[in-house]
């Protein structure tokens, strides 16, 4: 073994020497022979030429040897890959396209894999993870809902099919103290939470049952990433105590850095949720807003989780009737999804479709490829059939053939490589919000694994064909220039190659079409309001000071005030929830005329006088909100156009009498009287329209709120009076936070961010394809007039005119650009289904779109044809014909 | 008249070249005059296999080479049999034996 290696490296390292001893070796053979051949009578001459015949090749010889020495794999590849180096220099245009084109392909198709791969495909980083559930209650109506406490509280009393089980939602505390308030993400959990997902802290302890009690200890978890910012890695953290909100809470544990929260990525501390397990009807503990999340026992599947679950909630409805009216009904039965596809299914269509798009540019790039190694295969067909005259075995110039295609996907690979790296940041800059997992993405070694597989395989199946083809036409028509039959079948596959390509091309061209078209009607939507010159941001309430509802109500009437007060603005107010931000409450609206006790789920907007104003919603019927709708004032309530379309048809609303959220099912709470009626606004999504909401002074909601949203309307840029109005408002109190300061343009924008994702995409990959497509049928067609130019001269000698010559070289063209567009389009069709969640006011097989699409690709094919057509037509009859 | 010669199976070469170096240390075209020899003509050595052959037991370490000088003072590459050399030889010997015998008797049965 080690004397094989050390002969290998011998030959390797001293490969002169090696050499020279051969060559002595061969000629004292030589010699020898010929002394024999002088002995037996011949001539000096003709022993000579006997000895050399007997020998045959030296040079085929001296290579057999060399490749007995075990280096010579090495060595010729050394040498192909000088070689192939020089032969891609000397065609500059083949090798900067097909580089470009393979790293476009590689590239995009590499950072597209990296985002799609942890969203969609990788298990969530938890121990078995495919067990950990998202719960929901449904209606036969509607969307799934966010839980109610008590649901929850009933299933953990009840269902034996969950090892832990546990609900949380939103908590933002607010830390004062430096010169700006600072406001957290967290979370509020029970204490089955961590254990639920399958992680515990590494520092500390876990939420225990004692610690999730009504007003029970405030105890809080932190995150690592917390830890190390704001107590400096403090080893000794557990057990000391952080102000939060005025209190007072002890840290019990740390999570570990590598815990992903996916459910809230950007929280980062947790404390206890500590409802009222008494569950009082009237209280939030029958509110519709807990993600509920459960690991599966051992041995029991999803359906039967989900059957149980559904025998648990029958009883529940049942002991809580008056808890589920309150919160607008009892669900009709229990989803359970798991974790990870419940988090995708916003993401998943948009992600698809984009990979979908990746892998047709993918394809494209290939087909470009093959495309024009195989007309550089002929190009060289008379080389290849030289060296195979002087001895180059098959086998050798398949190798050589596909040491340059393998050159080639590698210079690709590694141009693909940055273009992915690039590729991936931008789609991280691009992501639509709430694309979960952004924090996972990044080009790890799985994926630029891929990436180098997917080069190296290109290079091999671009390189497998030329080379066949090369190594097995015959030498004698290789040798004659013009060989009728080989190129005729080359060039059938070449065409074959192209139309598949425009057929591609146009499938990207109609996808990006139909999505263009979409955002453009969507975007025209009218919102019900004005969004421009619109400012909007979160204000909060911090601290024991307004633990009171009048202190609430008081410190956001001042700060209204001193806003009103900015020079530019043109008036403000405050809203619970603000359209298009993302979020949104529904509770529950019982009406008088309705005779029943529940009430139907709407969109509640609890308002200051002036907001309805301030986004120029329009008033339909009666009057709006103001100064005099104050507590203690009988409840004065706007409902929206479609609400009353809904609920009285052509009978006159205002003065009709109804129940509100928690007061909603409860005969002994008074009523509120309709005094409005305003127009539709979009809330949830530009493509969602005509969902219930009613409108009421905040004084007048059974509680104050603690964060508000301020909308302010201002003259000239909203955006550049941002800080005055902040300073507005800390000119009332400084210690509390503003967050979330956007204008309402750019929410607009922000909420129609997954398809303009996946718009910008397709339009990128659409570009990329058309551009592809249109070098491929210039790059036949180029080829093709070259291979003819002595047809074509015999044509113009015998009296075709310039315009036959161009209509002849154009036709060849676009027959083969037609049958493209009529494949692609099949292809189009087909494809175009998957888009349907992702398309808006356009149907899937818009004409206009298809049209458009076919005239820009048949358009761009004509120019790609018309430049060799006009070649053809310089071709000079004299010359050509003489030429051969 | 010589009889005709016969093309060498796939791996015989091999054989013949460790055999003829057992009786000694030998040069290439000794190697190949003697091949022919000893098989009366039947069997003739190309060049063009048995330099690449030579090179390749060199490698896997069945024959060493070394420079010497041949009967008429030249300088002339030596190949010698290895211990490996020799256990190889028996082994192929043992092999190609078995094969012949195997073969003749089928011949001879059918």
């Amino acid at each position: 073994m080690l004397r094989d290696l050390l002969f290998r490296l011998r030959c390797l390292v001293r490969p002169r020497q090696v050499e020279m001893e051969l060559d002595d070796e061969l000629r004292f053979h030589m010699d020898k022979q010929i002394e024999k051949f002088v002995n037996s009578g011949m001539t000096l001459q003709e022993a000579r030429c006997q000895a050399r015949l007997a020998v045959g090749g030296i040079d085929q010889l001296k290579e057999e040897c060399g490749e007995a020495h075990g280096v010579y794999f090495l060595q010729t590849l050394f040498r192909d890959a000088c070689f192939g180096f020089r032969t891609l220099r000397k065609s500059p245009g083949f090798l900067v396209l097909s580089v470009l084109t393979l790293a476009i392909g590689i590239g995009t198709s590499t950072a597209i894999f990296s985002v799609v791969n942890p969203i969609l495909f990788k298990s969530l980083p938890y121990p078995h993870a495919d067990r950990v559930m998202m719960i929901w209650e449904s209606r036969s109506d509607g969307p799934p809902l966010f839980v109610t406490y008590g649901t929850f509280h009933g299933i953990v009393e009840r269902s034996r099919s969950f090892d832990a089980i546990a609900v949380a939602k939103p908590w933002q505390p607010t830390s004062i103290g430096g010169d700006r308030p600072e406001r957290f993400e967290g979370q509020r959990v029970t204490p089955g939470y961590f254990r639920a997902l399958g992680m515990l802290p590494t520092m500390g302890r876990d939420f225990q049952a004692a610690d999730d009690q009504f007003r029970g200890p405030r105890v809080v978890i932190l995150s690592d990433t917390l830890w190390r910012r704001r107590f400096a890695s403090d080893p000794n953290i557990v057990g000391q105590q952080v102000r939060l909100d005025d209190d007072l809470f002890t840290v019990v544990g740390i999570m570990p850095q590598s815990f992903e929260n996916v459910m809230a990525p950007t929280a980062e501390l947790w404390a206890p949720l500590q409802y009222d397990p008494s569950l009082p009807a009237e209280g939030r503990e029958w509110g519709h807003h807990l993600r509920m999340v459960g690991r599966l026992r051992d041995g029991v599947d999803k359906e039967q989780a989900r059957s149980e679950l559904n025998v648990v909630l029958a009883g529940l409805a049942q002991t809580y009737a008056k808890g589920y009216d309150s919160s607008g009904g009892a669900p009709n039965g229990m989803v359970v999804r798991s974790l990870q596809s419940d988090l995708t299914k916003g993401v998943r269509p948009a992600l698809i479709a984009v990979l979908g798009a990746v892998i047709l540019v993918l394809l494209i790039a290939c087909v470009n490829v093959t495309n024009l190694a195989l007309a550089r295969a002929i190009q060289r067909n008379g080389e290849f059939a030289m060296r195979a005259a002087l001895g180059a075995s098959r086998h050798r110039l398949l190798r050589q053939l596909l040491t340059e295609s393998l050159l080639l996907a590698i210079v690709g690979g590694a141009l693909g490589m940055v273009v992915a790296n690039l590729g991936v940041s931008t789609l991280i800059a691009l992501s639509p919000p709430g694309l979960p997992r952004v924090n996972a993405i990044h080009l790890d070694g799985a994926v630029f694994a891929f990436g180098f597989c997917l080069t190296t395989l290109v290079g091999i199946l671009i390189g497998f064909y030329p080379a066949l083809q090369a190594s097995r036409s015959d030498l004698h028509t290789g040798m004659q220039q013009n060989s009728r039959r080989t190129t005729d079948s080359r060039r059938w596959i070449r065409r074959a190659l192209v139309v598949s390509e425009v057929a591609l091309a146009l499938v990207l061209l109609v996808s990006a079409g139909l999505l263009l078209r979409s955002l453009k009607r969507l975007l025209s939507v009218d919102p019900g309001f004005d969004g421009s010159q619109l400012l909007t941001m979160q204000v909060q309430e911090s601290g024991h000071r307004f633990d009171t509802a009048a202190a609430r109500n008081h410190f956001f009437a001042e700060a209204l005030d001193a806003v009103r007060h900015v020079p530019g603005v043109v008036s403000a107010g405050f809203t619970s929830q603000v359209p298009l931000s993302g979020d949104y409450d529904v509770y529950g609206a019982q009406f008088e005329k309705d005779n029943s006790s529940s009430g139907d789920g709407a969109f509640r907007y609890a308002v200051t006088p002036g907001m309805v104003e301030t986004m120029r919603i329009p008033l339909r019927r009666g009057r709006l909100l103001d100064e005099h709708d104050s507590a203690g004032a009988p409840v004065a309530v706007l409902i929206n156009e479609s609400f009353a379309k809904q609920k009285f048809g052509t009978e006159d609303p205002i003065g009709q009498r109804l129940r509100l959220g928690p007061d909603a099912g409860h005969a002994d709470r008074p009523w509120a009287t309709i005094v409005g009626v305003v127009g539709d606004v979009k809330q949830e999504s530009l493509a969602v329209g005509e969902q219930n909401a009613f409108y009421i002074p905040t004084t007048q909601w059974p509680w104050a709120e603690n964060v508000l949203s301020l909308v302010v309307r201002t003259q000239g840029d909203a955006a550049a009076l941002a800080p005055a109005i902040r300073s507005a408002i800390w000119s009332v109190d400084k210690d509390q936070p503003i967050v979330r300061v956007a204008t309402m343009n750019s929410l607009l924008a922000a909420s129609e961010a997954q398809r303009h994702f996946a718009l910008v995409l397709f339009e990128l990959f659409a570009v990329v394809g058309l551009i592809l497509a249109a070098i491929g049928i210039y790059g036949v067609l180029s080829g093709s007039v070259t291979e003819r130019t002595r047809e074509i001269g015999v044509r113009a000698a015998l009296g075709a005119t310039r315009r036959d010559i161009l209509s002849l070289v154009i036709g060849q063209g676009m027959t083969l650009a037609v049958l493209g567009v009529g494949i692609g389009l099949l292809g189009a069709i087909a494809a175009s289904r998957t888009l349907v969640t992702l398309l808006f006011g356009v149907s899937q097989l818009d004409p206009i779109t298809y049209l458009t699409v076919i005239v820009l690709l048949l358009g761009v094919a004509a120019v790609a044809c018309g430049i060799p057509g006009w070649r053809a037509t310089q071709v000079n009859p004299s010359i050509t014909l003489r030429a051969e | 008249m010589p009889e005709p010669r016969i093309d060498l199976p796939q791996g015989t070469l091999d054989l013949l070249i460790l055999r003829t170096l057992s009786l000694g240390p030998q040069h290439g075209w000794a190697i190949s005059e003697r091949i022919q020899q000893i098989s009366n003509d039947v069997l003739q050595v190309q060049q063009g296999s048995l330099y690449p052959a030579l090179h390749r037991l060199e490698r896997r370490d069945w024959v060493k080479a070394r420079w010497g000088t041949s009967e008429n003072n030249r300088r002339a590459k030596f190949y010698e049999l290895t211990k490996r050399g020799y256990q190889r030889l028996e082994i192929e010997t043992d092999a190609w034996e078995k094969l012949a015998a195997a073969v003749g008797q089928v011949l001879r049965t059918t």
